[in-house]
This record gives C-alpha cells, structure tokens and sequence, in this order.
C-alpha cells in the first residue's frame, strides 16, 4: 500500500479478527510500512485498505473522536490495554513508538462483562446500566438554583474534575486479573461525594452502582493497581479507596 | 438543480419587544396536560448536548420518550470533544456583561446572518443553563473563594465564559447524559445505541416515525412517534478531513432534507485556526488546538517565501508576524475568520512553513521569556503535551505549526422559532439546525446553543405541535413505514451491489479535497462550478465502481461509512450551489470577488440580508427558499478588528 520512504516502519501486525459473538477468532498476520507520524489507528486504516485492495473484509475496530475524549477506542495492543505509553489513548498513540522491524499483536479489550461483537469490537452496554444505578444527581431540569447559591472549595472542585475526568473506555477492566469495574465506578462516586450537589444522594449511590457493577459480571477489586497504570486519564486508586469508604458508610445507615 | 427563488419562509417569532418575545411566547404557547404527557411517544435521534439534554427534560416531564445514537453508548457524542467552554450573561465578574450584551456579540459575531429573536432568546436562557449544570455536579473551574470562574473567549470584550479545564464539553455532556442515564434507569427513557436513522416516516405531511439500521446486525426497524427530534450535530466531515469525529455525520439531516425538511444556508461551514496540521497521505483527521493558544502564542511566516532555514535561525527582522501588523488592534486574537483566511493567504504566497508549507508558526518563545516556562505550562500543559504527541516536537522548544481546519457548520436544517422545520413534527436541535450563529459562530456559543435548544427551548414549544395539532394514532404498520423501510434497504443492497474496485475512504478523501480547494476558506464563481462538475462525476464514479466487501447482515463498518459518504455526495452539491448563489462575502463564506481594497470580507446587505433555504424536489432539484432577516434592534455594520 504504502511506498517506503526512509524512515519508514517495516511491520507485522497480528490483530485478532472473529466473525461474531459466538464464533471462534484468530490472529490474523499482515506486513505493513508505515510512516512513523501516524497514529495507530491511521495505522489499522491502511492495514484495512491494504486488505479490501486484496478483497478481504476490513476488520472492525471502534473508534470516534480520535483525540482520547470520547473514549470509543480500546485495543489491547503488545498486552496492555491503550498500548505501551502512559496516560494514552489507543488514538492518541502514534507509531514512532514502536521500532522498524517490530511484531505487534492487536487484541479486543477482554472481560465477562465486555461480550466480543466482532473482530475488536466489544460491547461496553454495561457501563451504561451501572451509571443507570446512581451516576447522577437528580435535579430535574428548571429547578436548579442560582449557580453561585452554594460555592465549592476550590481543591474540592478539581479533585472532583480529576475523577469526572474519567472517558468511559474500560481499559481499568482490560487490564484488571479480576476484570473489576472498581476505578470506573469509584471515580464516578468520588466526584459526586466531593461536591456538595452530590451530598443528597451519597449513600443510595455508592451502594446501587456497586450492586449494579456486581450484577454485570464484574470481579472484585483485590489490590493489584493494573487499572490505575492502564488508565488513559490517570484516575487515581485513591478514588477506590473513597469509594470503599462511601460503601461502608452507606451500608452502616438504613436503606430508604 | 433550478434555482429560482421562491416564496417567503414564515420564521413565527411572536411580536413585541425582543426582551419580551420569549416569555410571552411560552405563556401563549398551549400546554399538555401532565397527565397526558406519557401518551406522546417523542423519537429523539442523537445523545449529544441538544438531544441527551431533550430527551432528558422531556422524560421528567412526563413524556415517553426513545433516544438513539450510532456511538456504542449516549456519553461518546461528539459534544464530548468540546474544549475552551460555554458562554453565558452571568455577569459575575462584574464586567458590564448582559443579556444585551451576549445577544449583541452573537448576532454581529454572525455578520448579521442571524434571527434576532432566536438570538435574543438564546442570551436570556444562557443563564440558566449554567445553574442547570452546576446542580447536576459539572465541575467548572472556581476561584479560590469557592465562586465559578470565568474566562474571555473567541473575541469577546467580557469574561463570560465558564470552562472546565480544557474539557468543558466532556464535562457538560457528561452532566447531561447522567440526566438521561437517570431516565433510562427510570423507565422513562428507552435507549437504542449503535442504531443509525436512515429515514424519516411521515404521515399526513407530519413527521410520525423513523427507520434505523442497527450497526451490529444491519437490521431495518421501524419506529413511530407523535414527533421526531433530530440531534444529530454537523456536516463538517463532507470536507472529509475536519476537527469532527470520524462518525459524525449528515444521513439523518439529509434523508429528512430529502423527506421536505429544508437546509438553511449550507455554505455557512467555520474553519478553526489553531489546529494541527496535516502531516501526511494517511492523516485521517484534524486535531483542534484551543484557541485560548492565541492569548500567548505570537502567529508569523519567514519574510521571504521559500525559506527552508529552521525557526530558531531566521532573525526577527525576517520574520513577519503578518496579524500583528494588519490588524494592530485585535493582533492576534481577531475572530476566527479572519485568522484563517490570513494563513492561507501567506501559504499561498509560498511563505508556509514545515514539509508541506501549509503551515504557520504559533511562537511561544515570548512569552516564556516573559512569564516562564512555569506559568505557560500551567496555563497550556495539557495543549502542549497533546502538540507534542502528535508532533513528536517540543513546542516549548519550537514554535508549533499550526494551519485550519474545518470545525464547525452554521449551515444546517431550517426551523422556525419553535425549532420546528418545514415538515412538521420534525423538531431540529443543536448544531444540525442552522438557527442562532448566521454566517460564524463565536467561540464557546455552540455548547450554549444545544443545551439551550434541548433543556429549555423545545421542551416549551414542543407543546405547540403536540396540543395544537390533531394526531391520529399511527403504528409501524402503516404503509409509510414499509415504503421507508424498504426505500433504505433497496439503498444499501446497491452499495454492497456496486461491487467496484476502489473503497469507499477514498472517494470520500477525494470528496473531501473538492470542496476543501473549493468551497474551503475562500471561494469563486469559477472555483465553485468547477467543483460542480467534479462532485457530479465523483459521484457518479462512486456509484459505478465503489467496493463495498462484507454483507448486510453484520456489523459492517465500511458499509455504514458507504451509506454516509453516499449522502455527502449529494449534500457536497447542495452546500458548492449554495456558495455559488450568495455574491457576498459573509462570516465563514468568503467569495473572492466580494473583498474589500484590504481583502476584508464585503457583505451586500441589498441583495443578502436573508437566510437561503433549500427544498428539495424530485428529480433530484433543489429549489431555493428566502427568509428575509428584519433587524430591529442592532444596526448593521461592517466588521473592523484593525
Ligand atoms: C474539537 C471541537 C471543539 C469544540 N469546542 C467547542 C467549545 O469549546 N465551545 C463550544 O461552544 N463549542 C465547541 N465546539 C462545537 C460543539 O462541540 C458542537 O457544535 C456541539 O457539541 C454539537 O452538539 P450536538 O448535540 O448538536 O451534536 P453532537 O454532539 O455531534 O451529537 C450528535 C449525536 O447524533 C447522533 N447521530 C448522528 N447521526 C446519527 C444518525 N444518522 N442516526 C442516529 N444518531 C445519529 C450521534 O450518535 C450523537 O449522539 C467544538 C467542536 C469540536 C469539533
Ligand atoms: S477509570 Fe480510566 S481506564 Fe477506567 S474507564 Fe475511566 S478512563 Fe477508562
Ligand atoms: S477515539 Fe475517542 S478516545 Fe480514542
């Protein structure tokens, strides 16, 4: 596809294509050369294009925005969940990370409660139902108050926004042995407690959105830390700790 | 395509003085009863800022509603990719902000392209929407005594804008998906992701229904409705190469357009000036830069074209530092327009810079010298370390290339006061509708325009449809349906039956091109007819040799990317005729034979004060529509930033 020019990557990339849900996948092996400027993704786009050249179906990954905020990409690339670079998204990672020569094997985030769609495609629908459980304030639009009416300290507003930070990508998931929902989870209660709109509700949250977390299948946080280094937007353990906190302190208190 | 003009849009914007109209209208509006709320099944398509915040205020109201979006979950919307913020008339800096003031700014930030009434309304619910978010635990920056802070943004004389970091719209939609997260889990709400429409149903002339494809199966469905909402933002990516996301779309606004839904002033498209530039053959698309970048960052070519020699080596006194020395007094920060258009003049003099030469230096080294590196760094941090990123080059080092890049369309589906479009019953909220921006929009007003649009406009004027109207009930086996159905299957067999030998990327980079060296920052008779013709013959090469691999009946990526580029094929036609019509030069349309002796933007207001809408007729014609633009309470004057 491409023309080498110097500088130009040679590659082998493995990437894990499967028809369906319930039918088996492979490792499929492709040759590439490939600028070092260009993204990862820019980098599957000509692997595709190299492939319907030969009459063979592109293979689906998802993706969006492609500058790591809405967090529709994912990829398990070389083991880890978003690839080798820190605080990076699998979009934002460009190929002047890996080396001419270089195998690199591409694999779908894997987890219980991520069911494979197709090739890399998975299916975060779980996410959404555990933010159904409690990821909100219930304030019905018209009646909130002036925005000055209650001031946040400002310390308690950033580290709030340091958990709010939080794309909704499942990486912490990927890269769990347990495959625990728990930085996803805790990072949404954590904002909510540190601010005081979130005060009302504290309690019912961090129990429902736990319970909703179980029932989708995930694992139990048993301190390995995986997520927090896998995470593109570095969501701290410190929010798991205060969700942990938020738990206790809600199950110490009637239910209603 | 014929294009004779036509008769007079009503735009319904009720009487009396402007500060007024909205209040009334919203008394004299008729109301649903609550207890009948739950009958009205309100089809709300898109989870971005216009459409999550609707569905989620129409369902605590009461009314059944059912979202749908083509992302894997409501919260990945493009809204999410917002950075610098979200205007509001707070005042709380005590800066002699206003209601006014904020109306004001947006219709001449406009160039006088847009409906004062709607403009007006928009300024006064600016507040709320900032009171609306906080409540919902949007964590905008604050001071240290604990109140929001506010920036100025885009232009303005005032700090009106509230921001949260570099991620406002992040922030902001994620408030407004939690509100609708909450509707779901209450029932109230039924949300279908990954599912795109690809028709409108109408039914007795109103919009009852649509038809979506499910992206994970191919799968038609059918669904009906007492109205449909159409959220589903902007058409920047007909440029192919744009700071949108990859999904971002025109179908669901094209098939409604191609159902009766008039498209208002499609030639309206905003190119940003702070984006990275394009780096190769492969570059599938552009990443914005906040043009907050601009408060700092000092804009210059080499003096002489053909330059080669590294930034650091060429001396002041062969620098230009060309916004500086044109316009002396906005320097820098004049509207985004302006900054565009200059760059791609001195790139076309030969003096851009980097590989290409499509590019221009943002130099922070002043103000490094002047501030520290610590102080740009806690202000641009994050913005530099994404330059770097994608780069590979340190902008505290080097001064960063910069070029523009499609960003946002002003242009979009026509509607009334009412958000209502020609078909009624089809109500269009956010960046798809073209109501509040006229010819350009002013930094931070698009976020304030969905949400306004979707938690407070429509959730009112909805009433006038549903109350005012009789809607016989209609299910999805009435004929209409089967007849859209079948219309969009028969669509999607003759992609996948094309069986061509180029893919489908490459006709929409090819489509991209045309109207980026066309119909991009500035454009001519000669240029937009050309563009024409090579749009006609690409789409019909498209239709002959397009290879579309895969089958209908799985989750088939290149065939949901087929479907689109098919339709901004036709719409690329519709937005280079409409170019072609306004002989002016207004806000983001820049037609090159209307320029002042300084090269400036020269507007006619004899022929032009209008809005341009387009009906389309079978056979594929388009016939043109004016809304006349009555200006009561400013008065029309030229742009000046020098
Ligand atoms: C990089 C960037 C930065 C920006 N920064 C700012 C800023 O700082 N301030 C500001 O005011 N504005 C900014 N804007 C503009 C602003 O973000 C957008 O105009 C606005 O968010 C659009 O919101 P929306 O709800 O209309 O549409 P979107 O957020 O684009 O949502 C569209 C929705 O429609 C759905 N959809 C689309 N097509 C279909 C279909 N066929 N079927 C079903 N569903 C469909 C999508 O799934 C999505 O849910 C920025 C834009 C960009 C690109
Ligand atoms: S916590 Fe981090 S890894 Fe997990 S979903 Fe959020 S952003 Fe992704
Ligand atoms: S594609 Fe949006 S975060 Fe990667």
């Amino acid at each position: 596809m491409s023309t080498s020019t110097t500088g130009d990557l040679s590659l082998t990339v493995h990437v894990w294509c499967q028809a369906g849900p319930d039918q088996p996948g492979e490792f499929v092996t492709t040759a590439l050369t490939i600028s070092p400027d260009t993204s990862f993704l820019e980098m599957l786009d000509c692997l595709n294009e190299q492939r319907m050249a030969g009459g063979l179906e592109p293979i689906a990954f998802d993706h969006d925005c492609r500058e790591g905020i809405c967090g529709m990409c994912s990829l398990v690339i070389d083991g880890k969940p978003h690839g080798p670079e820190q605080e990076t998204t699998t979009c934002q990672l460009h190929m002047r990370t890996f080396n001419d020569g270089d195998d690199i094997w591409v694999e779908p985030f894997r987890a219980k409660g991520f069911p494979i769609l197709r090739d890399l495609v998975v299916d975060r629908g779980a996410f959404d139902r555990i933010q159904q459980a409690g990821g909100y304030v219930s304030v019905n639009t018209g009646s909130a108050p002036d925005a000055h009416a209650v001031p946040v300290p400002k310390p308690a507003a950033e580290e709030a926004f340091d958990a709010a930070a939080c794309i909704g990508c499942g990486a912490c998931v990927a890269a769990c042995p347990n495959a625990s929902a728990m930085l996803f989870v805790a990072a949404k209660v954590s904002q909510f407690a540190l601010l005081p709109q979130g005060a009302p509700e504290r309690d019912a949250r961090a129990r429902s959105m736990v319970e909703a977390m179980d029932a989708e299948g995930f694992g139990n946080c048993t301190n390995h830390f995986e997520c927090a280094a896998a995470c593109p937007k570095a969501i701290d353990v410190t929010h798991i700790a205060r969700l942990n906190r938020e738990f206790l302190r809600s199950s110490l208190r009637p239910r209603g | 395509m014929t294009t004779q003009p036509n008769s007079q849009l009503h735009d319904h914007v009720p009487g009396g003085p402007l500060d007024e109209k909205w209040t009334r209208h919203k008394f004299d509006l008729k109301l649903v009863n609550p207890a009948n709320r739950r009958k009205f099944e309100i089809l709300v398509v898109g989870t971005g800022l216009a459409g999550a915040s609707a569905a989620a205020t129409l369902a605590e109201m009461g009314y059944s509603v059912t979202s749908f979006c083509v992302q894997d979950s409501a919260r990945r919307a493009h809204s999410i990719a917002a950075q610098g913020g979200i205007n509001a008339a707070k005042n709380y800096k005590n800066d002699g902000d206003s209601v006014h003031r904020l109306f004001y700014d947006t219709i001449k930030g406009g160039d006088y392209r847009a409906r004062e009434g709607n403009v007006h309304r928009l300024a006064e619910v600016s507040r709320q929407i900032i009171d609306q978010c906080v409540a919902q635990g949007v964590p905008f920056a604050r001071e240290y005594g604990g109140l929001l802070d506010n920036r100025s943004f885009g232009g303005a004389q005032v700090a009106r804008t509230f921001y949260a970091r570099g991620q406002t719209g992040q922030q902001l939609l994620l408030g407004a998906y939690g509100a609708l997260m909450r509707q779901v889990g209450a029932g109230r709400v039924k949300l279908h992701v990954r599912k795109e429409m690809v028709d409108l149903v109408e039914v007795d002339g109103v919009a009852r229904g649509i038809v979506t494809r499910d992206l994970t199966n191919g799968q038609f469905e059918r669904w009906a409705g007492h109205a449909v909402l159409l959220c589903t933002g902007g058409y920047g990516n007909v440029f192919y190469l744009s700071t949108n996301a990859k999904a971002s779309n025109v179908t669901a606004a094209w098939r409604a357009h191609k159902r009766g839904a008039f498209f208002a002033n499609p030639c309206y498209t905003q190119i940003h000036p702070t984006c990275i530039p394009v780096h190769g053959e492969f570059q599938s698309k552009l990443t914005l830069m906040s043009e907050s970048l601009r408060n700092d960052g000092r804009v210059w070519v080499p003096q002489d074209g053909g330059d080669g020699r590294l930034a650091a080596e060429i001396s002041e006194g062969e620098r230009d530092y060309y916004l500086e020395r044109k316009y002396p007094s906005f320097g820098n920060l004049v509207p985004r327009d302006v900054a565009s258009r200059n760059a791609k003049q001195v790139c076309d003099a030969g003096r851009g810079v980097g590989d290409t030469g499509q590019a221009v230096y943002l130099d922070f080294r002043d103000a490094i010298q002047r501030d520290g590196r610590d102080t740009i760094q806690a202000r641009y941090g994050n913005l530099f370390d994404m330059y770097a990123r994608i780069t590979g080059e340190d902008p505290y080092s080097v001064p960063m290339r910069i070029f523009p890049a499609v960003h946002y369309t002003m242009g979009g589906l026509w509607v009334d006061y009412n958000l209502e479009s020609t078909v009624p019953g089809l109500f269009v909220l956010g960046e798809a509708n073209f109501s509040d921006h006229g010819a350009n929009r002013l930094g931070a007003s698009a976020l304030m325009q969905g949400l306004a649009d979707g938690y407070f406009v429509v959730p009112a004027t909805i009433a006038s449809h549903l109350a005012g109207r009789t809607l016989p009930p209609v299910d999805t086996s009435h004929e209409a349906f089967a007849e859209a159905e079948a219309a969009s299957q028969k669509r999607f067999q003759a992609l996948l039956a094309v069986q061509g030998s180029r893919t489908v990327d490459s006709f929409h980079r090819e489509l991209g091109l045309i109207c980026w060296n066309k119909c991009g920052m500035s454009r001519n008779r000669a240029g937009l007819e050309e563009a024409l013709q090579s749009i006609r013959s690409l789409r019909a090469a498209f239709w002959q040799d397009v290879r579309v691999l895969g089958d209908a009946r799985s989750l088939n990526q290149n065939l949901e990317h087929a479907g689109r580029v098919a339709d901004f094929m036709e719409f690329g036609e519709l937005m280079v005729n409409d170019a072609l019509q306004r002989e002016e030069s207004c806000g983001g349309h820049f037609r090159e034979e209307h320029q002042t002796e300084e090269n400036e933007a020269q507007r006619n207001d004899e022929g032009f004060c209008h809005v341009t809408a387009w009906e389309h007729r079978d056979g594929d014609s388009e016939q043109q529509h004016t809304e006349e633009l009555a200006f009561e309470s400013v008065q029309l004057s030229t742009r000046s930033y020098k």
